[in-house]
Formats: C-alpha cells, sequence, structure tokens
C-alpha cells in the first residue's frame, strides 16, 4: 500500500528535481575554497550566456566558469550516467547488488583507458574513452562468463556469486592496471595516472564536459527507450521474452550503454564507486519501482548527488580536496551493507 | 467441440536436446481454435520444455512450430507475445511490485515504446485483475501474497496480454480447490485456445483433449476418456488407476491405488 501510495504522489517530485540540479550546480560553483557569492556567480552565468554585458573580475570569471562550473557539470554527468548504468545492471540482471564498480566494468574501464595513455595511441578524451569502453565490455564479459561457470542464476546464492564474480573481475583488472603502470609508464605519466585513478574531478574542464554531456544524455535516451522492457525483466529475462521483449537486442544495447556510460565518466574522472548503487535504491523509496518514474528521477537524483559529494570533498578538510571517490564510498558502503542485510530475508 | 480444418499452433516433429540428452523428442502436435488441451506426464517427462518450444522461449533442435501457418522463427518476439501468453512454472521477482503492477506487465507487447498508457490498458488490467478475483488485492506488494494469490497474478497478468493462445505450466498449483475450479472453469470460459501441464488428473478430465508425454516422446493424444485409460497411467505414473462414473455428475472419478 505504502509504496503504491508514494509511487502515486512522484509525479510532483518530478519536476522538483531539476530545479535542485539547478541548485546543486550553482552551489557547486559558489563554494570552494574561496566562497563567492551566489550573486557573483549568476552574474558570470549572464555574462557568459550573453544576458548581460559588463566587465567582470576575470578571477572570478575564471574561477567559477572555467575551474568550478565545468566540474560541477561533469560531476553532474558523471553521476547521471553511473546512476543510470546502475539501473540498467540491477534490471537485467535481477541483482539489487548491481552497479558498475561492484561489477568491475568500473576497473576493466580504468585497464582500457591506461593501456591507451601508455601505449601512446594518444591521450586524447575520445581515445581514452574508447580504449575504457573496450576496457568495460571486456571486463562485464569476464564477470558474466565467470558468474555463469560458477552457476549463479536466479536467487540469494546467484546475486552472491555474481558479485563475486564482479570482485574477481575487479581485482584482475586493477592489477592489470598496475602491471601496464608499472612495466610501460614513465614516472611522470605514472604519477597522473594514479591521481587520475583515484577517482578525481581536479583536473576536470569544459573540453570534458562537451564529452560528457551528450554520453550522458544518450544513456539517458536509451534507458527512457527501454523503460518497458526494463520493467519485463521483473520476473526474469524468460518472461520479458514472453511479453514480447527481444532478449538478444535488448540486453546488448543497454549493457552496451551502461558499459559506454561507465567507460566515458571513468576516463573523465576516474573510477567513482557506489553511485549507481546507493541512488537507484534511494529513488526506487521515492518514486517506486516501475522504470517509467524509476529512470528520470535516477538520472537526476545521480546528478545531484554526485555534485553534492563534489562540494563535500572540497570543504570537509579545510585546504584539502578528498578524492570524491572517498565520498561517494563512505555514504555508498553503509547502504551497501543495509541492502545485504535487507536481502537476507 | 468441431474442430476446424486449420490449426492454431501446429508443431512439426519438434525436438529439443540439452547437455547431450533430448528433453522433447519429434513431438507432433495440432492444436485448434477454442480447444483446452491437458499436457500429463511424470516430473522430467518434459512438459515446461514442450511448453516452452510451443511458445518460441527456445529454439526446436529439429522441426518447427507454426502458428496460424506462419513459423515462430519468422515472427517478432513482439507479434508472438500478442499472438500467446505464457504462465510459467515458477517466476518470482524481489521486486516491490504490486500485483496491479505485475499484471501491467501483460500489457508490454501491446504499448509502444514510447506510447503512452491507454485507458484500454486499464480497462484490460482491470478485467484480467476480476477474472481471478485479485480485484480486491490488487495494490498488495507481491512479497505480501501468498503463493496461490501470485499465481493467480500471472494468470491475470497473460489474460491482460489479450493472447490468442494461452500455455500454462501447472496453473492450479499452490492454489485451494476453490481457486483450482475458479481458474479451470476460467481457462475454458475465456473465447481462447489454451495449453495447459497439469498434474491433477481430475482437471486433465474437463480438458477437450489430452496429450500425455513420457521421456519428451508423445505416447498418447486424444479425448480424455480415449487417454487416461489404466494402461496408459500405469505406464505413465506406476500406479493403478481407474475412472469411475460419478453418480451425480458428468466427468468421471479417478480411484487410485499405489501400484503394490
Ligand atoms: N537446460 C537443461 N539442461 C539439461 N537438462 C534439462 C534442462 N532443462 C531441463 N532439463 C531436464 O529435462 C527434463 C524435462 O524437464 P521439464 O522441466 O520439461 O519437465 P516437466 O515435465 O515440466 O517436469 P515437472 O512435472 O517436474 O514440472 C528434466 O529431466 C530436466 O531435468
Ligand atoms: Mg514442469
Amino acid at each position: 500500500m505504502r509504496a503504491t501510495h508514494l509511487g502515486a504522489g512522484s509525479a510532483r517530485w518530478v519536476w522538483l528535481m531539476p530545479l535542485c540540479l539547478i541548485a546543486a550546480l550553482l552551489i557547486g560553483a559558489s563554494v570552494g575554497e574561496t566562497r563567492i557569492p551566489l550573486a557573483t556567480v549568476l552574474e558570470v552565468l549572464a555574462s557568459k550566456l550573453g544576458v548581460i554585458d559588463h566587465p567582470l573580475s576575470t578571477l572570478d570569471e575564471a574561477i567559477v566558469w572555467h575551474y568550478r562550473l565545468a566540474r560541477a557539470v561533469v560531476a553532474a554527468c558523471c553521476g547521471a550516467g553511473l546512476a543510470v548504468s546502475g539501473v540498467i545492471l540491477q534490471a537485467l540482471l535481477r541483482n539489487s547488488l548491481a552497479d558498475p564498480y561492484l561489477l568491475g566494468i568500473s576497473a576493466g574501464a580504468s585497464t582500457g583507458a591506461v593501456t591507451v595513455t601508455v601505449a601512446g595511441l594518444g591521450a586524447g578524451m575520445i581515445s581514452m574513452s574508447m580504449g575504457a569502453f573496450a576496457g568495460a565490455l571486456a571486463a562485464f564479459s569476464f564477470v558474466a562468463l565467470l558468474a555463469h561457470l560458477a552457476g549463479g542464476g536466479q536467487g540469494v546464492r546467484g546475486a552472491g556469486i555474481l558479485i563475486l564474480a564482479g570482485i574477481a573481475g575487479a581485482q584482475l583488472f586493477n592489477a592489470l592496471t598496475a602491471f601496464i603502470i608499472a612495466h610501460s609508464a614513465n614516472a611522470e605519466q605514472a604519477r597522473g595516472i594514479m591521481f587520475w585513478l583515484l577517482g578525481n574531478l581536479s583536473a576536470v574542464r569544459w573540453p570534458d564536459a562537451w564529452l560528457a554531456m551528450p554520453v550522458a544524455g544518450a544513456s539517458l535516451a536509451v534507458a527512457l527507450s527501454q523503460v518497458r522492457s526494463l520493467d519485463a525483466f521483473a520476473f526474469g529475462a524468460e518472461s520479458a521474452a514472453s511479453l514480447g521483449v527481444n532478449l538478444r537486442a535488448t540486453k546488448g544495447l543497454l549493457i552496451g550503454t551502461a558499459a559506454l556510460a561507465t567507460a566515458v565518466m571513468v576516463a573523465i574522472t576516474g573510477a567513482i564507486g557506489f553511485v549507481g548503487l546507493v541512488v537507484p535504491h534511494a529513488c526506487r523509496l521515492l518514486v517506486g519501482v516501475r522504470h517509467r518514474r524509476l529512470v528520470p528521477a535516477t538520472t537526476l537524483c545521480g546528478a545531484v548527488f554526485m555534485v553534492l559529494c563534489d562540494v563535500v570533498s572540497r570543504v570537509v578538510i579545510p585546504g584539502q580536496v578528498l578524492p570524491i571517490g572517498v565520498i561517494t564510498a563512505l555514504v555508498g558502503a553503509p547502504a551497501f551493507a543495509y541492502l545485504m542485510v535487507r536481502g537476507r530475508r | 467441440m468441431s474442430e476446424p480444418a486449420a490449426p492454431l499452433l501446429s508443431a512439426r516433429n519438434v525436438s529439443f536436446s540439452a547437455s547431450g540428452q533430448t528433453l522433447v523428442d519429434g513431438v507432433d502436435l495440432d492444436v485448434f481454435a477454442g480447444e483446452t488441451l491437458g499436457v500429463i506426464g511424470p516430473n522430467g517427462a518434459g512438459k515446461s520444455t514442450l511448453l516452452r518450444l510451443l511458445a518460441g522461449l527456445l529454439p526446436p533442435g529439429i522441426g518447427e512450430v507454426r502458428f496460424e501457418d506462419a513459423p515462430l522463427s519468422r515472427l517478432s518476439r513482439r507479434q508472438i507475445a500478442r499472438c500467446m501468453a505464457l504462465v510459467a512454472q515458477q517466476a518470482e521477482t524481489d521486486e516491490r511490485l504490486t500485483a496491479r503492477d505485475a499484471v501491467e506487465l501483460g500489457r508490454t507487447p501491446w504499448l509502444g515504446r514510447l506510447g503512452s498508457w491507454r485507458a484500454e490498458d486499464t480497462a484490460a488490467v482491470d478485467r484480467a485483475l476480476k477474472a481471478v478475483e485479485m480485484g480486491a488485492l490488487a495494490d498488495r506488494p507481491w512479497a505480501s501474497l501468498s503463493g496461490g494469490e501470485r499465481q493467480r497474478v500471472h494468470i491475470a497478468r497473460a489474460h491482460a496480454q489479450q493472447p490468442q493462445l494461452m500455455l500454462l505450466d501447472e496453473p492450479t498449483n499452490h492454489l485451494d480447490i476453490h481457486h483450482q475450479l475458479a481458474i479451470v472453469a476460467l481457462i475454458k470460459a475465456l473465447p481462447i485456445t489454451a495449453v495447459v501441464a497439469l498434474h491433477d488428473l481430475s482437471h486433465a478430465l474437463r480438458c477437450d483433449r489430452v496429450l500425455a508425454l513420457l521421456e519428451g516422446r508423445v505416447v498418447a493424444l486424444g479425448t480424455p476418456l480415449e487417454v487416461l485409460t489404466p494402461a496408459l497411467l500405469r505406464t505413465l505414473f506406476g500406479v493403478e488407476a481407474r475412472l469411475v462414473d460419478d453418480p451425480e455428475g458428468d466427468t468421471p472419478l479417478i480411484a487410485f491405488n499405489r501400484r503394490g
């Protein structure tokens, strides 16, 4: 009864969420080592969008526009992309613990991105993203195959086997990454890569946002086009097929989308954990389990969550910026524990 | 039951193997519009596998299944889902769906990818819930439903799919006797064709025709009285059974003895 009630009342929530996102972006642009008043932030925005044109402090403009806003936008895209990937994986694998990070997909993406960088195939974001995509698909295939060979099916045991396979995959790909760095990277490359691996938004600028935005938008669009199929997986793949879902095409499209979103976000920011786990579950409590509502809610909440985590990572220890992955893990690990305990039944 | 010439669904020499074992072996079968066909056989006889083959969920290794003379392999999943619905033997979920949510899934093949939910979809869902007497429990979460209530929701989901053919795998499992009889009556009353895997032979007696399956092969196909002979029941189940006339009804009763 309760779930339906919340679900029915959710239409209002959905309209609030874009406002929350705008508010979060403004906070992201205003809060930091030097606090910039919201009025200045708005002035910079207005002048950048050509609404007003009177001269601004170039320092304010540089901090707000080139540094903080770019960073907030990338954080939002990254949160949206990872959260949508989480929803997709949870529905297709029927596993409430499925998440790109826990399933080793992020680790595979890191390996791919590092390989491309070290091999000198171009340090550009596009080539790194393509390497990351290949790595993400390789990691997913490895984990899925391992879970299958280990006899993982439905139910509590199957869910556990999948997560174990994810751990094995993550360890394997992280070791590969470390090996590639030790073997092939020069000292300067190695330092840069280690910094990036921890999940870091410090180096992010607008060109990253121009890549992150279309990818986040496209993954949202794909997920929205498949909300009925995602729902149809509730009783398993066979049931989805008997409801008219073309399993091969749908799974290929959705897993490809999740892998691409994860890969591009990892290429830009490094592997950031738990977003794809925490956000969809929180949204299920707010808007229910039907994907028509869950997908847009998760996208927006993921974006807001990540922007706020980034803000916290910048202010929690004065004078020091924590890797954002630390903050998401501090929120995510307890949530993971809660889901595990609740899943016991 | 007058049988029209062209079958709704036909299987020709359908075989299926997995792990080197032949699970369904050369099944020839015509299902005619409007009839209720019962499928009986011991555990592991291949009933569920045969239903999956008929539903196009498994591709037969040999042979072919046709719906209205179109090979299933040439139809899209969506086209098939508009023609037939499957109620599987075990289908569970951890999602916090309500009974109504689960029934609404039955509308999937009729909805456009982005197309919105229409009044006729709600009407179909309401009708389906009512048909299985689950209207009052429509807003209950899945986890709170009893086994029999879940089974009825699955049947309602198939009903909301508005198929011409319903494939049901032991639909009366978990149901109390009232709802067993109600579901069998509902299946017979619906203007659809049904293929029903059954364990309860008294329900098989109420079908129009019965197919007996043993080790993946058809051992008998005909009217219930032709098929449910003491000799066949001995072959299938290793029990002594005979039909006795019910002094107060039309359908005979089955009396069992374990083979001693
Ligand atoms: N993928 C598979 N690989 C190997 N054997 C299988 C597979 N699927 C089913 N089987 C076996 O095929 C046989 C037929 O299975 P099926 O589920 O069709 O039987 P059934 O007649 O529905 O039995 P029940 O009355 O218990 O439901 C069983 O022996 C089963 O163990
Ligand atoms: Mg069976």
